[in-house]
């Protein structure tokens, strides 16, 4: 205990000296000891999860892991990879980091910045919390009418095509839009009154203090909490079964990247894993999916590792 | 006008109307204008997915016999459409799941915020959001690749190879995290004199942490699970992977066969939505599930809500 701390809470055993029956402390000790088994057995879990799915994927990470990261889907077990699937995860997180992060944070900057306590803007506050909790299936109907039908004229042209790289990507930029904004707004909020009162002080309009002032001092917060949601949108999969992602083998030709988003026919790698795992064992696809799933999560977990270091390392307490 | 100085974020009368560099004031109205419509897009998405459910929904009550919404079972490309078979699965999967989640995310957040040292939180508490951010397929496959052979085969042996009680184990643990979260914010905003009071009364770590903090954040607590349980329900690839019954169930209580979820049944007909077409109704009785769906997960969200905003009053 280097710094006292000044509440008895954080250093129990003041408490405990002065009332230590025998029974009681028993049963006090059970109750802890339940408690952290309930908190080792969460995290127990996360230990479990990548363990299988490296026992289980261990027969195509080891033997092939090159292969299988650049291989293209096929209907063979012992030729099929994973590269369509990360190509299209890419393209998606692509589209989500360029739709719905300049939105979600404008809007978080009007809420905060701009609106003040108004009817309004409260009302738009419950909506975006309620948004937030809305299936990610159900972003998956609004893609196939809004993106696939009406702007996509059902596949036959329009704006986006039809069951598109671009149409998948607009439905995941709705699905995180609300988290985007959530976790913008609270790291706005926590820039304090001052910076704002001392830019307009001086003479700045209000968009050169949001520029200049808050924006550069709540970027730490902002930018984790829009790598969280970027992750989130890379490891989704129910939307993209509705908008219409490829579960089967299916060839792109020399396409390139940016060709590819207009274009048509796209997978992602949780949608592979899906596909995969629904298949009869026992032949090799269950090992192919473990392999999978281990490359996703290794992918995801990392992404999210990295945020969450970045934001507790900058992290400006004011 | 004193009132509008002291908060710089407040109104229309703020120091931007004094200004008198009408270069300046464009570019503020412009900036203005394009956080505004930012803010309203949230809107124009929730009436998009409203719209967009509520036609095809319509479409499906008047197209359908509704005496097959109260058939034997979920199959939808047969014209059978028994709303109740899913309703049902959707219960007991959410169910198994708060089982997992309620004591387990209850007991880490307790343990968390009353008994841990703040070093051992600090290294947690990101483990924990790092959990959250399991991608859901993930869970599926671990459902199936281990939860049924390792966990529930050597209790039960004539288990399923798709069943619903590994789905609901597996979205229990997608639920955790986000329980255990909510809830130790809850508990730790519950006031140290609270407890200060009760040591200095006389009261044990465990009479503290059952008899004052655990009732002083019941309201945190119960929106934990509420919250939890809207994410349960919405769960859709767990249950599309580990559930198994692709093509539509018969009415079920076994938890150990396989079973058909709401949200399980429109990822079944959603993947084949090229080929539903044809069927009668099958194509609309997605958006009618979709409805569903949505309407009971912002009733509890909102239920969950009003929770979570009446512990930020209190204190």
């Amino acid at each position: 205990m280097a710094i006292p701390s000044p509440s008895l809470s954080a250093d129990p055993r003041v408490a405990e000296v002065l009332v230590r029956r025998r029974r009681g402390s028993i049963s006090g000790g059970v109750f802890r000891g339940l408690l952290m088994a309930a908190l080792v057995m969460s995290l127990l879990f996360l230990l479990a999860l990548i363990v299988d799915m490296l026992v289980e994927g261990q027969g195509v990470l080891l033997i092939r892991p090159v292969e299988f990261l650049t291989g293209n889907l096929n209907s063979n077990p012992a030729l099929a990879g994973v590269w369509q699937g990360i190509r299209g995860t890419l393209m998606l997180a692509l589209i989500v980091a360029v739709v719905a992060f300049p939105l979600g944070i404008a809007a978080a900057v009007y809420l905060e910045e701009y609106a003040g306590d108004t009817a309004y803007a409260r009302r738009v506050n419950i909506n975006i919390r309620n948004l937030a909790g809305v299936p990610s299936i159900v972003y998956g109907l609004l893609g196939l009418t809004v993106f696939v039908k009406i702007l996509g004229a059902d596949g036959q042209g329009g704006l986006t095509g039809g069951r598109t790289v671009i149409s998948a990507g607009l439905t995941l930029a709705a699905l995180v839009l609300p988290v985007v904004i959530i976790t913008a707004q609270e790291s706005l909020r926590a820039v304090p009154a001052g910076i704002r009162e001392g830019a307009l002080a001086l003479g700045a309009t209000r968009w050169e203090t949001v520029r200049h002032h808050v924006l550069p001092a709540a970027a730490p917060g902002v930018l984790t909490g829009t790598v969280l949601s970027l992750a989130r949108a890379a490891g989704e999969a129910a939307p993209l079964l509705v908008v219409g992602a490829v579960t089967g083998v299916f060839f792109v030709g020399a396409q390139g990247f940016f060709e590819q988003i207009f274009s048509g026919r796209f997978t992602a790698l949780p949608m592979i894993i899906f596909s995969w795992a629904r298949l009869p064992a026992g032949q090799g696809w269950n090992s192919l999916a473990g392999a999978a799933s281990f490359v996703l999560l290794i992918m995801i977990v990392v992404v999210n590792g990295v945020a969450i270091y970045l934001r507790n390392r900058y992290e400006q307490k004011w | 006008m004193a009132q509008a100085t002291a908060d710089p974020r407040l109104g229309a009368d703020s120091p931007d109307a004094l200004r008198s560099d009408p270069r300046k004031r464009r570019t503020e109205r412009i900036a203005r204008l394009v956080f505004m419509s930012a803010a309203f897009f949230s809107v124009v998405v929730t009436l998009a997915i409203v719209l967009s459910l509520v036609f095809e929904a319509l479409s499906f009550l008047l197209g359908v016999d509704l005496g097959a919404l109260f058939e034997m079972g979920w199959f939808p490309r047969r014209g059978l459409f028994d709303v109740r078979t899913l309703i049902v699965g959707t219960l007991l999967v959410t169910g198994i799941a708060m089982l997992v989640a309620a004591p387990l995310g209850l007991g880490a957040a307790l343990y968390l915020s009353e008994y841990a040292r703040p070093r051992l939180r600090r290294s947690v508490k990101p483990m924990i959001e790092i959990l959250a951010g399991v991608p859901s397929v993930t869970l599926g496959y671990f459902a199936i690749s281990f939860i049924t052979p390792q966990l529930l085969r050597p209790f039960q042996s004539d288990v399923a190879f798709f069943n619903l009680a590994s789905a609901g184990l597996a979205v229990g643990i997608l639920t955790l995290p986000l329980v255990a979260s909510v809830a130790e914010d809850a508990m730790r905003a519950v006031p140290q004199s609270l407890r200060e009071a009760a040591y200095g009364l006389g009261s044990r770590r465990m009479k503290v942490a059952v008899n004052v903090v655990f009732p002083a954040a019941i309201s945190g607590i119960v929106a934990a699970l509420v919250i939890g349980a809207s994410r349960a329900i919405g769960e859709t690839m767990v249950v599309a992977i580990a559930s198994g019954a692709t093509g539509g169930s018969l009415f079920s209580l076994d938890v150990f066969q396989p079973g058909q979820t709401m949200t399980a049944a429109m990822a079944a007909l959603g993947a084949g939505t090229d080929q539903v077409r044809g069927a009668d109704n099958a194509f609309q009785s997605l958006f009618f599930i979709g409805l569903l769906l949505f309407a009971i997960t912002l009733g509890l969200n909102v239920f969950g809500d009003r929770f979570v905003r009446r512990i930020r009053e209190r204190y």
